[in-house]
């Protein structure tokens, strides 16, 4: 359902992302691992247009980000991102971070947006803070928002960006296990992050990157107690210690 | 017979009402400008960013008197019509603190963290919406301390009006001391009126700031 041919992205002369051809199957959850500045962000940035390609090509659904404006849009409302750092939008309540969109870009009418949210928001644990404001949660309840903001959504997928890397070690398994529910469900995930743990425990398919390509990409298994390539074997030889 | 002190004071309150009014009102309409102006110095529209600019530019770079006069006189002249002396007023107050607020509206835009832009364009919201309920709330809460200051500034500016015969602050203190020459007792009565507003509000907008700097 997502799809990248030959993508590639330059800052300047930078070049960030090289040829990278990758298809996301429907119900797939990929975990991208790499070392900080293999482009894992910029990949997924891609992924929904948050950065522009500067080679090749994204697709979701056979749909191309290169359309206009207002189609760029509304496959990005097809795709949930959730951000290292929440990005919640702190002037507005819980309930109002999760009805915003559905309201404004669905049109959905309010009670029925609000009646959704409750719902997702107990799904994550969190009935209890629909009036809270950002601000007075904690890291792994801002992330749990977060989620929960982007399923309302209804994504097809869900794109995660070192979704607990802003977290305090304590509060990291709260947020995991959300995210291992979701994929349990069947959601489509594409998850760039450094928990192994979690990557071998729910990924369906796991990439290395490095210098902005995909060196390889394999089933946990595969990939975390038999990789092929000797940069694999050095990555992971610095983290599983 | 009464003190200057006392006789000066149906005078002020006269000159006070029309010194708030036009610093209200030309706050108002200037806040709009500004607005679009602030705004359109962040479009990516590159003529809209060049208009604006110039806006600014031009405002801030030339003197306020320079630019009371030109409404008044040069551009009456210009148009060929009577400009009401307190439309005038209104309208060099409204663009004159339109190119500072500007300023500060850009400024608090810019101020926002771009990850809330991308949270709202992840959701599917457009551009404009983005700016409308994530930005733009945000932001308008970080322009109220220097929008309080621009306040206080344009209040003061508005005693050049006498100048073009309107009756403020400075205008009625000086109808008041050209009979009875009591220049000294007027005048002074006249600042008291300026900071009978402007202390209150500068301690307003202190305790204002220190609140925010809790909650940021």
């Amino acid at each position: 359902m997502i799809r990248t041919t030959g993508l590639g992205k330059s800052f300047g002369d930078h070049e960030v992302l090289r040829d990278i051809d990758l298809e996301v199957e429907e119900g797939e959850v990929v975990c991208v691992i790499g070392p900080s500045g293999s482009g894992k962000s910029t990949l997924l940035r891609c992924l929904n247009g948050l950065e522009t390609a500067t080679e090749g090509d994204v697709h979701i659904d056979g749909e191309s980000l290169r359309a206009s404006e207002a189609s760029l849009n509304r496959l990005r409302s097809r795709l949930g991102m959730v951000f290292q750092h929440f990005n919640l939008f702190p002037h507005l309540t819980v309930l109002e971070n999760l009805t915003l969109a559905p309201r404004r870009v669905s049109g959905m009418p309010r009670e029925e947006a609000e009646e959704r949210a409750r719902a997702l928001l107990d799904n994550v644990g969190l009935a209890d803070k629909a009036d809270a404001r950002p601000d007075n949660l904690s890291g792994g309840q801002k992330q749990r928002v977060a989620i929960a903001r982007a399923l309302a959504m209804e994504p097809e997928a869900m794109l995660f960006d070192e979704p607990t890397s802003a977290l305090d070690p304590e509060l990291v398994g709260e947020v995991l296990t959300v995210m291992e529910d979701l994929g349990r469900e069947g959601m489509t995930m594409v998850v760039v992050t450094h928990e192994m743990g979690f990557a071998r425990r729910v990924g369906t398919r796991i990439l290395f990157m490095d210098e902005g390509r995909i060196v390889e990409e394999g089933t946990p298994s595969e990939l975390f107690d038999h990789p092929t390539h000797p940069r694999t074997r050095a990555f992971l030889s610095k983290i599983l210690v | 017979m009464d003190s200057p002190y006392i006789e000066v004071l149906p005078f002020l309150l006269r000159g006070l009402v029309w010194t708030l009014l036009i610093t209200i009102t030309g706050l108002v309409v200037g806040f709009g400008l500004g607005a679009v102006a602030g705004l359109g110095r962040i479009a990516r529209n590159r003529l809209v960013r060049g208009l604006a600019t110039v806006y600014v530019e031009v405002i801030r770079g030339t003197p306020i008197l320079a630019q009371i006069l030109f409404v008044y006189f040069g551009l009456s002249d210009l148009l060929g019509i009577n400009i009401p002396n307190i439309v005038a007023a209104i309208l060099a107050i409204a663009v004159n603190a339109g190119a500072y607020i500007a300023e500060i509206v850009r400024g608090a835009v810019q101020s926002i963290d771009d990850g809330q832009r991308e949270a709202g364009r992840t959701l599917g919201l457009s551009h404009v919406q983005t700016m409308r309920y994530v930005i733009w709330p945000q932001a308008l809460r970080r322009m109220i301390p220097p929008l309080g200051n621009q306040f206080i500034i344009s209040l003061k500016d508005t005693s050049l009006f006498s100048v073009i015969a309107v009756g403020e602050l400075i205008f009625e203190a000086k109808q008041y001391y050209s009979t009875t020459f009591a220049a000294f007792e007027a005048l002074t009565m006249a600042c008291v009126f300026y900071l009978m507003i402007t202390i209150p509000t500068s301690v307003f907008l202190r305790r204002m700031e220190r609140r925010m700097e809790g909650v940021a």
